[in-house]
């Protein structure tokens, strides 16, 4: 290993911009004349709109333009769309119901768009908003998945009467009832997946632009995956068609998902730069991210498990309501279905699964992925299960696992995924050993001298990472392949540019890109520059989410360099007088087998662009090569993670006094990265069991709009944690990733609820594990007890 | 509208602002210093926080009309004769960052927390001071090792120009 190549903990390239302040943000980002909008949202979960009199406002000082839903009609521009096809039970399609950028004629939640105001400055903007006279009629709100569904509920969409957007399922109803019903044991649990909202740092933002001599549309907006975007804007939407409309995303703030949605704001900013002939600003203040980001999670899930006599799994029998919000955002229909159910099975050898899924349209924000997406919550399934399946037996938590661990590979689930490579035992062992458990009982007894209960939690996730296989997931639904592009621009003097259509917003590409860059050709870090997050840049792109970039993006990049090699070859066979066959490359040096005639990478690449040695037809001056990668299977990351918690029954805090990850990435390529993806992942996965929560009231108000009253993890709710990790290399790309971008978060919540309920006796807490809600759970242990 | 003077990293700035202008937008939209950054509309979140005649504030929550005749100094001031500072260096040595937003901001705590609490930092007192400034990428953990590792390295180079 090179002191820069793959698996060297390299620093990182991108950071001394952010450490200097001179990181490039959307916000960051102003045009000559540019105007500001300024969103008017509806304060009704639920209303018609009756008028909307902007006569007074527009008068306003620095008033440019007010622009509503009828304007966007008149201009023909289309609603925002769902890029993925679920089929109901019967086989008819999922009922979407339109979800244009501005209201018409409907507010369907808190937060939803009803007219933009353009002025001079962004307080004239938000001035005249107040002064903008709209005439509502409200209606009945149904704010939750209940609500939504009970007899007579309020209609959010008229083509979906009774608010359900599908009824799916998947798997083997008939095996898997056949399973239950030779069960010795019946495991069940109710379970709440608690909403979430992502809140990256950055909150959204856009520059739309328009120059009129060209026609060409620029949109410079805080996104994932750019190339989407303008696919969207310009197939679906219908803003301009996609070479007179550039999208850049530059440096961006987090995303977690919520990033990769194509939203109204963004939507409506690109459009009214020409419609009012200057560019137009937007820049989300928190309150706003917190009403109309895209939020995660919000299942209501009954599981069971069926076991035989001797603790084998048999089955496993799901039934999940997920809330979709008033709309389908962009992908928001993958995420409990196809994202959801095929994890069903974790790392357990379970023979039948079957699970149903009903998607409800409620008036709240629309429900899409958020870091995780769908994985987190069959883990949560699975992980409880298994874990209070073990308690119900009188058996070890980890050797119940152990004894249901997938053990031979490839291995084919009943739903869907055919698992490629693990070793769990591996992480089992690794974690056990880390996280010292043999000695958790006198640790316990400790706990118990200075009255507080301690409790030991497991989480033996997997993931499928790596999105994704386009001819899967076309025959799944999805409207869009998953293949990721390289380009690989190697300039005269060798220094090599690498176009790549990921996007980076955290992940460090640009030194990952770059060290496998590094490694392959042997030229220095510091001669590779990774270009990423601008339309007119790169050719085509899918972005970064679902933990993909290494394993998808990356191998793509690998596949550009290694045809750079191929031409480097043949350029220096010319230079070197010798056979193409004869030509090896190693350690940047191009060299001919058994003399001492050689070129350095970079001679060669000057070979190739003066062109001064090719005898001309065969070979084509210059060196830059592209490759699009398409995925053969997904990934599948896994691993272990222990989490011990420490509580204190009077005020029913919870504490986290160790937590142990052992993951299984495959290749690393850079372990300081990863490490740090990993955990960033167990903070947000810790945010979801003890601290965070998206509430609406009965009247689809959002009660926890702000951080004074969504609780976001901080420094002092947190442990340092204890990161190991085993290999075995994927098989299914070329450089053995399967990726980590999501593991922590999926791998968390279960850990930390199997930790509480360990320590309190019994499974009754729902997230988030709120002192409040532990302290409660305590006083029922105490009962329980009691009455022992 | 109303006259400010204010000298920000070294330079003395005089503008006419609206009175309703928040420091951070003064810094980020009249003299364009785009480091500092505005991730919230409660004072939570710490992504705003600079100097100001050399204690730690969120400059989301002054106005700039107040601060007249002050020393501000911002992330971009942070750095001295092209020199990083230590703390700046720690943050990149300890992977202190991802997606690098609300890093200016801790960096401007972490400074202000040696510069009140010396540099023998552990990490209980670390996770406490960092209460007002939140990320939603690094879990903290390396956070908490490079304002450990900084504030050990601003002592050593005191001691050195000492
Ligand atoms: S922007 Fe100042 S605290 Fe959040
Ligand atoms: S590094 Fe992204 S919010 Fe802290």
């Amino acid at each position: 290993m090179s002191a820069t190549g793959i698996g060297a903990p390299v620093r990182r390239t991108e950071d001394f911009r952010f450490i200097t302040g001179k990181g490039q943000y959307t916000d960051d980002i102003n045009r000559a004349g540019q105007a500001h909008a300024y969103f008017l949202r509806s304060p009704h979960a639920h209303a018609d709109i009756v008028k909307i009199d902007t006569s007074k406002a527009k008068a306003m000082d620095g008033v440019i333009a007010i622009l509503t839903g009828d304007d966007l009609a008149a201009d023909k521009i289309g609603g925002l769309i769902c890029g993925w096809m679920i089929h109901n039970k019967d086989g008819s399609p999922m009922r979407a119901g339109g979800h244009p950028a501005l209201a018409q004629g409907k507010v369907r939640y808190v937060g939803d768009h009803v007219a933009v105001i353009i002025a001079e400055t962004y307080q004239q903007a938000k001035d005249a908003a107040e002064a903008v006279d709209v005439t509502y009629k409200t209606l009945p709100a149904a704010a939750d998945i209940d609500s939504a569904l009970k007899k007579g509920a309020p209609v959010i969409h008229d083509v979906a009467p009774d608010n359900t957007v599908f009824n799916w399922h998947l798997g083997d109803k008939a095996a898997t009832d056949a399973a239950f019903a030779k069960a010795k044991h019946v495991t069940k649990l109710d379970l709440i997946n608690n909403r979430l909202v992502p809140n990256p740092m950055e909150p959204r933002a856009a520059v739309g632009d328009f120059d009129a001599g060209t026609g060409v549309f620029t949109l410079y907006t805080t996104s994932q995956n750019p190339h989407v975007a303008r696919l969207v804007l310009s197939a679906f939407i219908g803003i301009a068609p996609e070479h007179k409309l550039r999208v850049i995303a530059p440096d961006v703030g987090g995303g977690f998902g919520s990033k990769i949605f194509i939203y109204a704001e963004e939507t409506v900013c690109v459009w009214a730069a020409k419609k009012v002939g200057r560019p137009v600003k937007w820049t989300s203040d928190r309150t706003e991210a917190f009403l109309s980001d895209a939020h995660g999670r919000d299942h209501v899930t009954h599981a069971e498990m069926a076991l035989d006599d001797k603790g084998r799994i048999l089955g496993l029998r799901v039934n999940t309501k997920a809330n979709l919000g008033a709309y389908l955002s962009t992908f928001s229909s993958s995420v409990p279905t196809y994202l959801y159910a095929p994890l069903l099975s974790g790392q357990y050898n379970i023979p039948a699964i079957y699970c149903e899924v009903d998607a409800v349209y409620t008036n709240t924000a629309p429900v899409d992925a958020y870091r995780g997406a769908g994985r987190p919550e069959a883990t949560f399934v699975i992980e409880r299960l298994v874990e209070v399946a073990a308690r119900e037996r009188g058996e070890d938590p980890a050797l119940f696992r152990r004894k249901n661990f997938v053990t031979q590979f490839p291995h084919q689930t009943p739903v869907i995924m055919a698992y490629d490579v693990g070793n769990y035992s591996a992480s089992l062992d690794k974690a056990m050993d880390m996280a010292d458990v043999k000695n958790f009982g006198k640790r316990k007894k400790e706990s118990e001298r200075h009255g507080k209960l301690r409790g030991l939690g497991y989480s033996a996730y997997i993931e499928a990472c790596g999105i994704a296989p386009s001819q899967a997931v076309g025959s799944l639904g999805a409207g869009v392949g998953l293949w990721e592009s390289a380009e690989v621009r190697v300039n005269p003097v060798g220094t090599v540019e690498v176009l790549t259509g990921s996007h980076s917003h955290g992940q460090g590409h640009e030194t990952t890109f770059a060290q496998l860059v590094s490694d392959r050709l042997g030229i220095p870090l510091d001669q590779v520059s990774i270009v990423h997050g601008d339309t007119d840049k790169v050719q085509f792109g899918m972005g970064t989410y679902g933990s993909r970039s290494g394993a998808v993006g990356m191998s793509a990049i690998a596949q550009a360099i290694d045809k750079v090699i191929a031409k480097g070859k043949k350029v220096a066979a010319y230079a070197l007088e010798a056979s193409e066959g004869d030509i090896d490359f190693k350690d940047g040096r191009f060299s001919v087998k058994g003399t001492d005639k050689s070129l350095a990478f970079g001679e060669v690449a000057l070979q190739a662009y003066i062109a001064h040695k090719f005898s001309g037809q065969q070979l084509e001056p210059g060196l830059k090569e592209t490759a699009f990668y398409d995925p053969t299977n997904f990934t599948f990351p896994a691993g272990v993670h222990i989490c011990e918690v420490e509580i204190d029954p009077d005020t029913g805090v919870t504490r986290i006094d160790r937590w142990t990850a052992v993951d299984d990435f495959g290749v690393v390529i850079n372990p300081m990265i990863v490490e740090g993806q990993v955990h960033g992942g167990i903070a947000q996965g810790v945010g979801q069991a003890l601290l965070e929560g998206a509430h609406y009231n009965k009247d689809g108000q959002l009660v926890t709009a702000s951080y004074m009253d969504y609780t976001m993890p901080r420094a002092d709710d947190l442990p340092s944690f204890a990161v190991g990790m085993t290999s075995t290399p994927c098989p299914s790309n070329p450089l053995g990733i399967k990726g980590c971008g999501e593991a922590g978060a999926i791998a968390a919540p279960p850990a930390v609820i199997n930790a509480i309920t360990d320590a309190l006796g019994h499974e009754n807490i729902s997230m988030p594990a709120t002192p409040q809600r532990v302290w409660q759970a305590v006083q029922q242990s105490q009962r329980k007890l009691a009455a022992e | 509208m109303a006259s400010v003077t204010m000298t920000v990293n070294g330079k003395t700035v005089t503008a006419t602002i609206d009175p309703r202008t928040l420091l951070s937008s003064f810094l980020r939209e009249h003299l364009r210093l785009t480091g500092t950054h505005v991730g919230c509309d409660t004072s939570q979140c710490g992504a705003c926080v600079v100097h100001v005649d050399g204690r730690a504030i969120k400059s989301c929550t002054a106005l700039a009309v107040s601060l007249d005749g002050a020393h501000v100094t911002t992330i971009e001031g942070l750095a001295s004769d092209g020199h990083l500072h230590p703390m700046q260096e720690a943050f990149r040595e300890h992977h202190g960052l991802q997606c690098g937003f609300c890093t200016p901001g801790m960096i401007m705590s972490a400074v202000d927390i040696v510069n009140r609490k010396g540099a023998m930092l552990d990490e209980h007192t670390i996770r406490e001071e960092l209460e007002g400034n939140i990320c939603r990428c690094t879990g903290y953990h390396n956070i908490v090792k490079a304002v450990a590792a900084g504030a050990q390295a601003m002592a050593a180079t005191k001691v050195a120009a000492e």
